[in-house]
C-alpha cells in the first residue's frame, strides 16, 4: 500500500517490492538525488534525465526486451537497455496486449 | 445493524435515490422534441441519442434493450417516450418495455401529433402533471443493500491507478459487505488484468466468462489496430494518458481495476441486462466514459462513482457522477468540477483506508439527495448507449 512518509522530500514510490521502477512523486529532475524506498529498502538513485510528476524511472538496470515490473505485474517490456536513474516511457517500452502500442 | 440512506420507494420495489422525470427518444429523429419537452419543465431531464433507427440485429437490440431500461431505473418517477412514427424502435415497444415497472408512462408519437410544436405541447403538458406528482413523494429510510454504484474512470493518470481508483474500492467493499451492489466495467482498460480479476470469481464458471469477456474485447481491439490503414490512430490510450505518465494499457488496467476493491466477482453482465443477484459484477462495455456510465444506468446503478486524473466535467442526465481525483493540482484547477479531493493521500494527510471511508460516507449523503458538481451545474454528455459492429 501507500507510503505516505516518503511525499515530502524529493522522493518516488516503489508499488511493489517486485517492482522494478519508481514512480515520480513530483517533477524530478537531472542530476538530482531522489529517495526510493519499499518494505524496509532504502535508496538514494542518481537521475540521469528529468522525470516528471507521475512517471516512471528505472531502480535497476534493464536489459534489452526485459519486462517492466509495476504493482508486481509485467506493464511492457524494454526494447533497449534501460540504465538505473532513466527515465521508463512509451520511448524505451512497448506493449502488445490490445494491439494498441 | 446496517447504514442507511434516504430513497424514493418505486411500485416495482426498487429504490431510487432522484426523482425526476424521464424524456426519452424512441429514435434520434425525436431528440429536438425530447430537449424542448425537458426545457419546459425543469427538473425533468432528457436523453439524446444518435440511433433508434437503420440499425439491425444485436446493434439494434443493444439499443432497444439499453432505452428500456434507462426508463426502468428507479432515479425515474416518470417516463416521457418521444417518437417519430416510422422508426425502427418503435415507441410503443419502449414503453411496453418501461411499463413493468409501473412508474407514471406517457408515449407522444410526432407523426401522430400532428407536428413537432404539437408534440412539445402534448408532451411538455404530461411531463408538467408527472412532475407534480413526483414532488409529492416523500424520501423513506432504506438500508445501504439497496444501492447499486457503477464504477467509471475517465482521463486516468498515474494518481488514478495510485490513488483515487485503491480508496474507491475501500468504499465499494464497504458498500458490498453490507449486501449492496457494485459494477466495474471497461472491459479495455482491464486487458492484462484478466486472470487475477478470475481469481477474485466467485466459481469456476464467472471465472471463465471473465477471461472470456477481456479475450474477446482484446480480439476485437487487435483487428481493429492491425486492418488500420492509419497507424496514428491505432494507440488503445489517450495522448493525456501517456502525458500522465502511464505507458502501456496493462499499466492502465492494473490501476483501473483497483476500483472493485477486493470483494468476489458474482458474476459477468451483459450491455443493456441487469444483475439477478447482489454483490460485485463485472459488466461487459468497452472503456469509452459514456458507453460505460450508461451501460451502468441500464444495469440499475443510482450513482456513478468517477475517479478522474487528469479531471472531467462530464456528468450523466439524473444520475449523480462523483468525481474523485487522486492529483492535487487536478483538484486545485477543476475545484468546480471535481467532488473529492483524494489527492489529500497523496499529500500525506489522510491514508487509502480514510479517504475510502470519505469516499462511502459520501455516496450516502449523495444516495439521500445531496447534489454533486455536474449535477448542479447540469453536465450530461454520460448518455452515449454502445454499438455493435
Amino acid at each position: 500500500m501507500v507510503d505516505v512518509a516518503a511525499y515530502t522530500q524529493k522522493s518516488a514510490l516503489i508499488i511493489d517490492p517486485a517492482d522494478n521502477v519508481a514512480v515520480a512523486l513530483q517533477d524530478l529532475k537531472k542530476g538530482e538525488q531522489c529517495h526510493v524506498s519499499s518494505n524496509g529498502r532504502e535508496e538514494w538513485i542518481l537521475l540521469l534525465e528529468d522525470i516528471p510528476f507521475g512517471h516512471k524511472l528505472a531502480i535497476e538496470p534493464i536489459g534489452q526486451n526485459e519486462s517492466v515490473l509495476k504493482y508486481g505485474e509485467e506493464i511492457g517490456k524494454t526494447n533497449t537497455p534501460v540504465k538505473k536513474g532513466e527515465w521508463i516511457h512509451v520511448h524505451n517500452m512497448f506493449c502488445e496486449r490490445g494491439g494498441g502500442k | 445493524m446496517s447504514d442507511t440512506f434516504m430513497g424514493y420507494l418505486r411500485k416495482d420495489d426498487k429504490i431510487g435515490i432522484r426523482n425526476h422525470i424521464a424524456i426519452i427518444p424512441s429514435v434520434f429523429c425525436s431528440a429536438k422534441v425530447a430537449e424542448r419537452i425537458a426545457y419546459q419543465v425543469p427538473g425533468s431531464v432528457y436523453f439524446r441519442h444518435p440511433v433508434g433507427c437503420s440499425q439491425v440485429g444485436e446493434d439494434l437490440e443493444v439499443t432497444a434493450k439499453t432505452l428500456i431500461a434507462i426508463g426502468n431505473n428507479p432515479n425515474f418517477a416518470g417516463v416521457v417516450v418521444v417518437g417519430l412514427g416510422c422508426e425502427r424502435f418503435s415507441p410503443y415497444e419502449l414503453a411496453n418495455g418501461i411499463a413493468p415497472s409501473k412508474k407514471m408512462l406517457e408515449t407522444v408519437v410526432i407523426q401522430e401529433e400532428g407536428d413537432s410544436l404539437a408534440a412539445i405541447q402534448k408532451g411538455s403538458r404530461i411531463a408538467r402533471e408527472m412532475q407534480q406528482m413526483a414532488s409529492r413523494q416523500v424520501r423513506v429510510e432504506f438500508p445501504v443493500s439497496e444501492l447499486m454504484i457503477g464504477l467509471n474512470c475517465g482521463g486516468s493518470d498515474m494518481t488514478s491507478g495510485l490513488i483515487a481508483n485503491p480508496a474507491l474500492g475501500h468504499a465499494s467493499d464497504k458498500l458490498v459487505n453490507q449486501g449492496g451492489s457494485s459494477i466495474l466495467s471497461e472491459i479495455t482498460e482491464l486487458i492484462g488484468t484478466e486472470k487475477i480479476l478470475a481469481r477474485r470469481a466467485v466459481n469456476e464458471e464467472v471465472a471463465s466468462e471473465i477471461m472470456d469477456t477481456v479475450r474477446r474485447t482484446e480480439d476485437k481491439l487487435f483487428k481493429q489496430t492491425q486492418q488500420s490503414s492509419n497507424k496514428a490512430r491505432t494507440h488503445l490510450i489517450s495522448t493525456g494518458n501517456y502525458d500522465g505518465g502511464l505507458s502501456s494499457v496493462v499499466e492502465k488496467s492494473l490501476g483501473s481495476m483497483k476500483k472493485s476493491g477486493k470483494a468476489q466477482f458474482s458474476g459477468v453482465i451483459q450491455y443493456g441486462h441487469q444483475p439477478k443477484s447482489k454483490g460485485l459484477f463485472l459488466l461487459d462495455s468497452p472503456g469509452h466514459d459514456g458507453e460505460v456510465s450508461t451501460g451502468l444506468v441500464a444495469a440499475g446503478a443510482q450513482i456513478i462513482l468517477f475517479p478522474t486524473g487528469r479531471g472531467t466535467p462530464t456528468g450523466f442526465p439524473g444520475v449523480p457522477v462523483i468525481k474523485i481525483t487522486g492529483n492535487p493540482k487536478t483538484y486545485e484547477r477543476m475545484k468546480e468540477n471535481i467532488d473529492i479531493n483524494a489527492g489529500e493521500v497523496l499529500l500525506g494527510n489522510r491514508t487509502l483506508e480514510q479517504m475510502g471511508e470519505e469516499i462511502y460516507q459520501e455516496i450516502l449523503e449523495v444516495a439521500s439527495g445531496k447534489q454533486m458538481k455536474a449535477e448542479i451545474l447540469g453536465h450530461d454528455e454520460q448518455f452515449c448507449i454502445t454499438r455493435l459492429p
